[in-house]
């Protein structure tokens, strides 16, 4: 079983909500990437999804973008994400995802980069330019290195869709809560937790809601019929401004409301 | 392999957000495109609003000039709004209307793409937001002006490099926020599926209509066909109604830029050193470093610098039904002055990368063998550059 899964069915044993935090590699820089992590899991994050940089990342919002902007002009490139990678399990086993665009990996070649991510030490990667039809290659690469390869679902997936991307879905399900990109802003969590009733009926991988979230409130909030929430752009923002600290603080409030809310 | 591919190329690499207003658009595509009511009514805008059919052009003095094959001019420049452009943004505005969408988006570059968006959207009277890299706009500050009187808004994109890509990329995110009541009319033969094919079959009234034309002033004889490719939408345009034409050979021009480095050009087939790489939704040939990151390129004309190009081009490129070639700037504006004084004809400097490859094309060429250029666009919106390159003060 994997580091993933593992942890899932820890939670679940627990009847606690699991915290996926997103951080951008190369940002404010690689050793602080290491710190941002270290601070993540210490304050209660159970995955990390960690951004490889692409220059035109057409799902994220202004933050991530910027972030991911910054990490290339300070030299961030996939190789050194994998590096990155291999630094990290030297002081956690918590389980870790590469969020990237597909060009930067079919650039690294899929078989060689499946190959290096193992070794280093990845349990998978979530790529939003590649839905369901296009994931073919991609997933016959992860599954033969025993990777996850995180699938999709939006409040505008059709059945058939749904139907379609449970029976390979992997790892967790990722559940976009709105129309629209990254970024924290306020929204009605209620479709997509429809949605998620829906695949609760069909397959058993769990569902992490993404999307919006940026405070305890939020989460709570969008937690509700999911296993995990996922936050990425409140954090990367403190980070960026190097407020590790504030960054800290917000993860931990964030992991005290999803405790308190569920026992 | 999944839906919309020319060969390996092609598909649909976007957010899962975008995928049901994509399959929407598919099948809103299907069902209109041999539909003779929605056929007819693009003829009656194509002829009555935009100008076609256009003229197929006997440049005589610019044949003696070279001495060689006859060349003829088709002339896209004449159309309404100054360039092929118009053709695709009339056939997507109808269907998007058919699809119920009130609100149009369109990203642009030199601003020709957004003037002729803005126009279809004043004419049909729909809501219009042009997406524009502020570099862009610096550049083209009277084209951001036409889409204004047109009532369009035209936002500013200030993220990654401000140019076309980062339009495009922020035309792509507003879509996905906005799937319900917004078409997003994309601007050349590129994006995921269908709107490679889609831009394609409305651009391609080109070809088809030099095919009918090059009858009765050539008496059918074709030999060479030359466009301009940056997107390649004029160029899939020109070069498909012939696609299997083997004695028609066919030449896709990019632009050199100032020189072969990297950065320095907008040559995505014609360069060796591009290679394939996915790029808003298509997997096609594109400019990008040794991480993978896509790189900005330079041409003088505005309308070629894309880091990316269509994917039915790569497909063309590989099986050699295209030659791709390169023609620097200078080049270029040579062209641009030569077709200004032997034909009294303002050519795009888009346009004038394809016409300066007569210079390399024309010695081996004889006298009873016919060449047609697509001139996509006219020249007025270039001439305040062109004069600062030459160095004259307006």
């Amino acid at each position: 079983m994997s580091r993933l899964q593992n942890k899932f069915n820890e939670l679940k044993a627990e009847n606690k909500k699991g915290l996926v935090i997103y951080l951008t590699a190369g940002i404010p820089d690689a050793e602080g990437t290491l710190k941002a992590i270290r601070t993540a899991v210490d304050n209660g994050a159970d995955v990390i999804e960690l951004g490889i940089p692409f220059s035109d990342p057409m799902a994220d919002g202004p933050v991530i973008q910027s972030a991911s902007y910054e990490a290339i002009q300070k030299g961030m490139t996939l190789k050194k994400v994998l590096e990155l990678v291999r630094e990290i399990r030297k002081f956690t086993q918590v389980p870790v995802l590469g969020m990237g665009y597909i060009n930067v990996m079919l650039n690294y070649g899929f078989e060689k980069l499946a190959a290096d991510a193992k070794a280093a030490g990845l349990d998978g990667f979530i790529i939003p330019d590649v839905p369901h039809e296009e994931s073919g290659d991609m997933k016959r690469v992860c599954k033969e290195q025993g990777l996850h390869l995180v699938e999709f679902v939006t409040p505008g997936t059709t059945d058939k869709r749904i139907s379609e991307t449970c029976t390979t879905a992997d790892g967790f399900i990722y559940c976009v809560s709105v129309n629209g990109v990254t970024g924290v802003r306020k929204i009605d969590y209620s479709p997509i937790n429809k949605v998620i009733e829906h695949v609760k009926k069909q397959t058993n991988t769990p569902c992490a809601v993404g999307f919006g979230i940026g405070s305890p409130e939020a989460a709570v909030d969008a937690a509700k019929g999911a296993d995990a929430v996922i936050v990425g752009s409140a954090v990367v923002k403190l980070v960026m401004e190097n407020k590790l600290a504030e960054a800290g603080k917000l993860i931990g409030d964030i992991r005290q409301a999803l405790d308190k809310k569920v026992n | 392999m999944s839906k919309g591919r020319f060969g390996k190329y092609g598909g649909q690499y976007v957010p899962e957000i975008v995928m049901p207003v994509l399959t929407e658009l598919e099948a809103a595509y299907e069902k209109y495109k041999n539909d003779p009511e929605f056929l007819a009514d693009l003829r009656k805008y194509y002829v009555e609003y935009a100008g076609r059919p256009t003229l197929l052009y006997y440049a005589e003095k610019l044949t003696k000039h070279y001495g060689g094959a006859k060349i003829f001019l088709k002339r896209e420049d004449l159309l309404h709004t100054g360039a092929h452009k118009i053709n695709n943004a009339l056939g997507q505005v109808l269907l998007a209307k058919r699809m119920g969408k009130n609100r149009v988006i369109a990203e642009t570059g030199a601003g020709q793409h957004g003037v002729a968006t803005a126009t279809v959207a004043a004419l049909f009277g729909m809501d219009c937001k042009v997406f524009m890299g502020a570099v862009d706009m610096e550049r083209q500050k009277l084209n951001v002006f036409r889409m204004k009187l047109l009532g369009a808004e035209v936002v500013p994109v200030t993220t990654g490099t401000s140019t076309l890509k980062d339009a495009t990329s922020e035309a792509i995110r507003y879509w996905a926020a906005h799937i319900d009541d917004t078409h997003y009319i994309i601007g050349s033969a590129v994006g995921p599926h269908p709107y490679p094919t889609m831009v394609r079959d409305f651009q391609s009234v080109i070809g088809r209509e030099i095919r009918e034309q090059i009858k009765d002033e050539a008496g059918g004889r074709l030999d060479y066909l030359i466009a301009c490719v940056g997107g390649g939408s004029n160029a899939i345009g020109t070069f498909y109604e012939f696609r299997n034409d083997k004695n028609v050979k066919k030449f896709g021009v990019e632009a050199a830029g100032r020189g072969p480095a990297v950065g320095d050009n907008a040559q995505t087939l014609s360069n060796p050193a591009s290679r394939p790489g996915v790029l808003h939704g298509a997997y096609s040939y594109l400019a990008q470093d040794d991480d993978g990151q896509v790189i900005e390129v330079y041409s003088i004309s505005a309308g070629l610098d894309y880091p990316g190009v269509g994917p039915e081009h790569a497909m063309f490129h590989e099986e050699g039904v295209v030659k791709y070639v390169g023609i620097n700037d200078k080049e270029a504006i040579d062209a641009f002055q030569l077709l200004c004084r032997e034909e009294g004809i303002i050519p795009a400097v888009e346009s004038s990368h394809a016409l300066a490859y007569l210079e390399k094309l024309m010695p081996n060429t004889k006298k009873d063998e016919v060449v047609v250029v697509t001139l996509s666009g006219r020249g007025d919106k270039d001439v305040q550059q062109v004069a600062k390159v030459l160095g004259e003060e307006i």
